[in-house]
């Protein structure tokens, strides 16, 4: 097993009167997507944000990249990214200066190369001089992303990236995020997304009151639920199917007949599901 | 050194910031030119200053009100950062973090410099005729510089817990104020009493007298010491304070 890319252990963090985090662990290994779920408000950006090194924690310890977040931070800060909920891009830069001023940030020379380079690859090479007030929100997203990826991190944190995209938008994500975590670099991803976080996720844990309540692999955690059952419910035909079955048997119909059918065909197979008991 | 690369780099991007989007440069220059055409048309005449020509005794405190109202985009600059996140972003990076407030304060330093210039052309149109010599108008600009440096990091506090642009935005209207209670308008010897005693005795009266007789080519005397003593006294301790409400984030 290799050293982990992000150790958390007993994490307190209260705001005021309000405890956020009550004492929570996990370790993330690296080329691992590791999945932060819990409803709104159950401290998942207050983790991401404690590990980013924004936020100083009340009690217990995170190492990132192998350095203490708060003893180290500028070197926990040299190893990571940070994609907050807002796409955090300076609108009146175009999208090639906000990614060079990355590289700058970063210390890195060939800011030009990198910053061309993450622009093809994102599918913003067209709109590389533009101000990017000007771009749509899956655009504005993606150079967010891009900017992220300035300088190879080793340790990315993405909380809720694909908040406000179309669904092309997110899939892009999707795989930048599989393509990244296939380099090497360890994943930390919130998602108000379950399908997102199922597709994604090699690790997940649940966050609920300020307590990790579940942590594991995907099959892992539905083991811990009762085995999947199957049910069978009875499909009464539709007047459609009827009409279908009495009219398109008989090779009266058209080609639209025939079209209509197959799509019905993947609509029953819908029918026959496999479901838990909640 | 890590320090001043990274204050550069941040400091080019908010240069792009002004060359892009040059409409606040033109809003703080527009609210203090009225008042020189106010002042010099309509009040002029019956404010007896003792000076031969009343626009170069005003110009001063027209500068201090330009630059009083400038850095309230000071602070609403660092809001909007902040609201975006690209101010989370920068934290979160190998990012030196002096420079992270630095450039803030020093773009209010060249996008004032802009303003105030502007203005002096504008009250040049009107007669005002500056008589300083070259170290003259050095001492003058470094003065002005310092005034912007020292005001410019007390709008950094509100731009960090401000709420919303309103409430980042409304310390500078006592700021604004500030030079109307001072000798930049009137002679403080015209006040009653204990208005009299407030405006001989605040930092905007030091500076003014130190940029009046700098620009009409006289020695300024104690008034500089004054007038710098107050500036990088303001700036030490709003500096102080910024970085202090800075780390609470």
């Amino acid at each position: 097993m290799s050293k982990p890319a992000i150790k958390a252990e007993g994490l307190v963090k209260s705001f005021g009167a309000t405890q956020v985090l009550r004492g929570i662990g996990f370790e993330v290994a690296p080329g691992e997507v590791f999945s932060l779920l819990g409803p709104n408000g159950a401290g998942k950006t207050t983790t991401v944000n404690i590990c980013a090194t924004l936020v100083r924690p009340d009690a217990g310890r995170v190492s990132v990249g192998g350095f203490d977040v708060t003893r180290q931070p500028g070197r926990v800060r040299a190893a990571i990214s940070l994609t907050g909920q807002f796409a955090a891009v300076d609108g009146l830069l175009t999208g090639r200066e906000n990614l060079v001023l990355m590289a700058k940030l970063r210390g890195l020379k060939r800011g030009r190369e990198l910053a061309a380079d993450l622009l093809d690859r994102f599918g913003l090479a067209a709109a590389a001089d533009r101000r990017a007030d000007t771009y749509s929100g899956g655009m504005v997203r993606r150079l967010d992303v891009a900017m992220s990826l300035v300088g190879d991190p080793a340790v990315i944190f993405l909380d809720e990236p694909t908040t406000g995209l179309d669904p092309e938008g997110r899939l892009e994500v999707w795989r930048t995020v599989e393509q990244l975590a296939a380099g090497g670099a360890a994943i930390f991803l919130t998602t108000q997304y379950l399908d997102e976080a199922e597709r994604l996720a090699s690790h997940l844990a649940i966050l609920r009151e300020g307590r990790i309540v579940a942590d594991g692999t995907l099959t892992e955690l539905k083991q811990m639920f009762p085995p999947a059952q199957k049910e069978y419910v009875e499909k009464q035909p539709s007047l459609e199917d009827v009409f279908l079955a009495i009219v398109g048997e008989t090779g009266q119909t058209g080609q639209a007949g025939q079209t209509r059918k197959a799509g019905q065909a993947g609509e029953t197979g819908k029918n026959r599901e496999e479901r838990r008991p909640t | 050194m890590k320090t001043l690369r990274d204050t550069a780099a941040l400091l080019g991007r908010s240069m792009r910031h002004i060359a892009r989007s040059p409409d606040t440069i033109i809003t703080v220059t527009i609210m203090p030119i009225m008042m020189m055409l106010l002042f010099v048309y309509v009040f002029g005449g019956a404010i007896e200053t003792g000076a031969a020509n009343y626009i170069d005794s005003l110009w001063p405190g027209i500068a201090l009100i330009a630059i009083a109202t400038g850095v309230s985009y000071t602070a609403v600059r660092i809001f909007f950062d902040k609201q975006k996140g690209l101010f989370a972003r920068f934290r979160s990076m190998p990012v030196a973090r002096p420079a992270i407030l630095w450039e803030p304060v020093l773009t209010a330093v060249v996008s004032n410099a802009v303003s105030v210039a502007v203005i002096g052309l504008a009250a040049a149109l009107m007669g005002f005729r500056p008589r300083a010599n070259l170290a003259g108008w050095l001492i003058a600009a470094g003065v002005l510089a310092l005034f912007t440096v020292a005001l410019a990091w007390l709008a950094v506090i509100p731009g960090l817990v401000a709420k919303s642009v309103d409430g980042a935005t409304a310390f500078s209207y006592p700021l604004i104020f500030l030079p109307f209670i001072s000798s930049a308008f009137v002679p403080t010897a015209t006040m009653p009493g204990p208005v009299r005693a407030f405006a001989e005795h605040q930092p905007v009266t030091a500076i003014i007298d130190t940029l009046r007789a700098l620009l009409a080519g006289q020695p300024p005397g104690s008034a500089v010491v004054s007038a710098l003593a107050w500036c990088v006294g303001l700036a030490a301790v709003a500096h102080g304070a910024a970085v202090m409400v800075y780390r609470r984030l």
